[in-house]
């Protein structure tokens, strides 16, 4: 290979993919050099998880070019790209629990042969001296299950710098940290970078690489938004309507005119742990009878935990009462048939059933009547279901599917309708029929609502008050105009 | 220090191999004072220790739930039996065969078993169990269909030699396994069980690994299928191929301890020797044996290996 061909360690072009009807990832190109960062930023479902499998060939890009090194490398199975020089920092892994952290990270130093039978006593000094450099070496000997969840992230880093790669994926990669631990896993990430490695950070939000990254290649339901410094991408139009929208009208109404003394949901100091990593930490809300609640938070601040355990599917500490009544006692489907509702962010329909039968499940527990009437004011308030009522679920599309799964939690006639994340993944324009929706449900029923969203552009306008939840914990709570002066750049 | 020499070093500083190896001596000599009886039963034993240790290889390392080890053995227990029938080579040839014949099988199901995820590698080996069980039936003329195939040759008519026998065999073939477990292959092998995706990302072509795992197994499988076939004089599918020799195989590596290599021996041995003490109740036998599998799974899911070393540790 001559010289010339080495301009970018790594060169995307044109890169696109479908999943069925989906276009997850439409046309995106960038480079990126050694010795550079760029922060691959989008919010969920905007597609930059998927460039990022595409580039490690985990999975296979249906057009475009991916070349490592002038090496092109689309459509390669994902042990071929790492030998050629790729290697990715994963969130969540699962390391090799019976095998010590030097065992784990000696792993990573193996050559890909069936003939090695017999350990190369050089693999240990040199995975020792990694793991000192990544500052794992008081807990060599230690097993993985027994470190704290900083370290694994630790251990996750220097097993990919084993392989000694060129590019270097990370993907989210403070998530779960504190901001102690945060400085420290930044420091290895540059770290690499003066190595000389080229390195692809995937996260939400510009402002949490911001002081990382060289550049920043912002992305939006598959396609580039924008491209630049931090600064640059942070003050483009675009991107702050995505993140912010644009001038958002609220309809809020205070606090005060709501009359019950006792909230119907009140959630007091609940903590939640997944293992070591606390996903809900010291969060207190409440709801009011016919309140709308937005909360609001980045993937992995929380809210689905916080909506589980409100649904009883996850133990906790803490209390959640419910008009005055705990809930803890409680089991899921005690709480469901109670009235507090949750549309699930995974949306768990049935998808070989019908629309109407999934209706009809939802209606299960009312006389046919009134499930009869329920489902004409379900159609006229999602006209677009009344056309499909044939069409199995699975055979909809994302937004209709959404809608879907919203209209057979109100079939059952809820007390507390409980939506997470119901924009996952939805282009522009469902987003709006969405929103127009969820608007006439509140004008036209005393239904109380509580929505979890990353979304900010959906979650305001609906909302009568507002949290902001942020690595495990509440940091603000208002009123929805005042978000975007008080809490809103931290959604840039 | 030479590499090889580490490796060995390693294996050899692992206490748990140094008490199985001094129980695998204090074992051969048992034919100096116990029954014939005792020693068949044994025999059977370790053949079967041997077949749970192929299977955990591909269970408790590459993640594989392999359903079919029944499949492996009987192509290697059939394919020895027939040859000795038609041709009456030297017995070693048809040993040789029998493993080529279940590594050959073994290969043509991995391959588009392995490309399948989930639970679908698991009832792709079920379903080849059934297929190789309807074959030999339909086959009859060849295999000896549901009565049977007796074979004209035994290894030895001694019960001391064949235990001896089976007693090397199982060792020779527990080094080996414990071996590749515990050398480099086998944490690629683990890895990529944990984790494939990850392990594709650090380099290791997963499929390659799994289908050298599946080929081991299958060449262990086949060849103890063969020998014990030369020590029963006689194959059936009742003995060999049937799902349910396949779920003993399956139960007594899960008992023994998952993981272990070696506790699946263990595991065999309690099997049988459980199955024949409790003969005199009838059918009653096997609700016990499996309720007492059932407890062990439940209740000490590390398995008996699990609970002798943990036992000792806290001593």
């Amino acid at each position: 290979m001559n010289a010339q061909v080495h301009g970018a360690h790594l060169e995307v072009k044109g890169l696109t993919k479908r999943f069925g009807g989906l276009i997850a990832v439409k046309d995106v190109g960038f480079s990126v050099n050694g010795g550079e960062i760029l922060g691959l930023i989008g919010p969920n479902g905007s597609g930059k998880s998927t460039v990022m499998k595409l580039i490690m060939g985990i999975e296979r890009p249906d057009a475009g070019s991916v070349r490592i090194k002038g090496v092109e490398v689309a459509g390669w199975p994902s042990h071929r790209i790492a030998r050629l020089g790729a290697g990715m920092v994963f969130q969540h892994s699962r390391p090799l629990h019976r095998q010590t952290v030097l065992e784990n990270i000696t792993l990573a130093l193996l050559p890909d042969k069936l003939r090695r039978l017999f350990p190369d006593p050089e693999n240990e000094a040199r995975a020792r001296a990694i793991a000192e450099r990544v500052g794992l070496g008081h807990v060599l000997d230690r097993r993985p299950s027994t470190l704290p969840f900083a370290d694994l992230r630790k251990m996750e880093i220097a097993k990919a710098i084993a392989r000694d790669p060129q590019v270097v994926l990370v993907d989210e990669p403070f998530a779960g940290l504190t901001s102690r631990e945060t400085a420290a896993f930044s420091q290895l990430v540059t770290d690499l970078r003066d190595d000389g490695r080229a390195v692809l950070l995937v996260d939400h939000n510009v402002k949490s690489v911001a002081a990382l990254v060289d550049r920043v290649f912002a992305m939006y339901v598959g396609e580039r938004i924008a491209e630049g410094t931090a600064d640059e991408v942070m003050r483009n139009e675009t991107v702050r309507r995505v993140y912010l929208g644009g001038s958002i009208e609220t309809a809020a109404r205070p606090e005060s005119s709501f009359r019950d003394t006792t909230p119907f949901l009140e959630v007091k100091n609940l903590n939640v742990f997944y293992g070591k990593a606390q996903a809900v930490e010291n969060v207190s809300i409440h709801v009011h009878q016919g309140e709308f609640v937005s909360v609001v938070g980045l993937n992995g601040a929380g809210k689905t935990t916080l909506f589980n355990a409100i649904s009883g599917v996850l133990p906790y500490s803490g209390e959640i009462r419910r008009e005055g009544k705990p809930l803890g006692g409680l089991t899921p489907a005690a709480i469901a048939r109670g009235g507090i509702v949750q549309c699930p962010e995974g949306r768990e329909l049935f998808g070989d059933m019908t629309v109407r039968e999934n209706l009809d499940l939802g209606g299960q527990h009312v006389t046919r009547e009134e499930s009869e009437k329920r489902m004409q004011w379900l159609f006229d308030l999602f006209p677009i279901l009344e056309q499909r009522q044939a069409q199995t679920a699975g055979t909809l599309s994302g937004g209709e599917q959404q809608m879907l799964t919203i209209a057979r939690a109100l079939m059952m006639n809820p007390a507390l309708l409980i939506l997470d994340e119901p924009t996952l993944g939805l282009a522009p324009v469902i987003l709006e029929q969405l929103s127009k929706a969820l608007e006439r449900l509140r004008q036209t029923t005393p239904i109380t609502v509580l929505l979890g969203e990353q979304n900010v552009t959906f979650a305001l306008p609906h909302a009568d008050r507002v949290y902001v939840l942020e690595h495990a914990r509440i940091v603000w709570e208002g009123d929805p105009s005042r978000f975007a002066a008080e809490a809103g750049t931290g959604y840039l | 220090m030479s590499p090889a020499f580490s490796l060995v070093g390693r294996i050899f500083s692992s206490r748990t191999l140094w008490i199985s190896l001094i129980v695998v001596v204090l074992a051969s000599t048992l034919p100096l004072y116990v029954s014939g009886y005792i020693l068949g039963l044994l025999t059977i034993a370790y053949y079967f220790g041997v077949f749970s240790m192929a299977w955990d290889l591909l269970f408790g390392f590459a993640n594989e739930v392999n359903f079919g080890p029944t499949f492996l053995i009987g192509l290697g227990a059939y394919t020895a039996g027939i040859l000795d029938n038609l041709y009456q080579p030297p017995i070693l040839l048809c040993l040789i065969a029998g493993a080529l014949a279940a590594v050959t099988g073994g290969v043509v199901l991995a391959l588009p078993a392995l490309r399948v995820r989930g639970p679908y590698f698991g009832l792709t080996t079920l379903v080849a169990v059934l297929m190789l069980q309807n074959f030999v039936v339909v086959a009859a003329g060849l295999t000896g269909g549901e009565i049977g195939l007796t074979v004209p040759d035994v290894i030895s008519i001694d019960d001391k030699v064949n235990y001896w026998i089976a007693l090397g065999f199982m060792t020779v073939s527990g080094l080996i396994l414990y071996g590749i477990a515990r050398s480099p292959v086998g944490l690629i092998l683990q890895a990529s069980g944990q984790d494939a995706v990850q392990a594709g990302a650090l380099g290791f072509n997963v499929t390659k690994h799994k289908l050298a795992a599946f080929i081991i197994s299958a060449f262990f499988s086949g060849l103890a299928g063969a020998l014990l076939v030369f020590y029963l004089g006689a194959a059936s599918v009742g003995t060999f191929i049937d799902v349910t020799v396949g779920v003993q195989v399956i139960i007594a590596a899960v008992i023994g301890g998952r993981r272990t290599i070696l506790g699946a021996v263990l595991g065999s041995i309690f099997l049988i020797g459980a199955n024949e003490a409790l003969r005199p109740l009838g059918d009653l036998s096997t609700f016990i044996v499996s309720a007492m599998a059932l407890v062990v799974v439940l209740l000490f899911p590390s398995g008996l290996l699990g609970l002798l070393t943990r036992t000792k540790e806290a001593v």
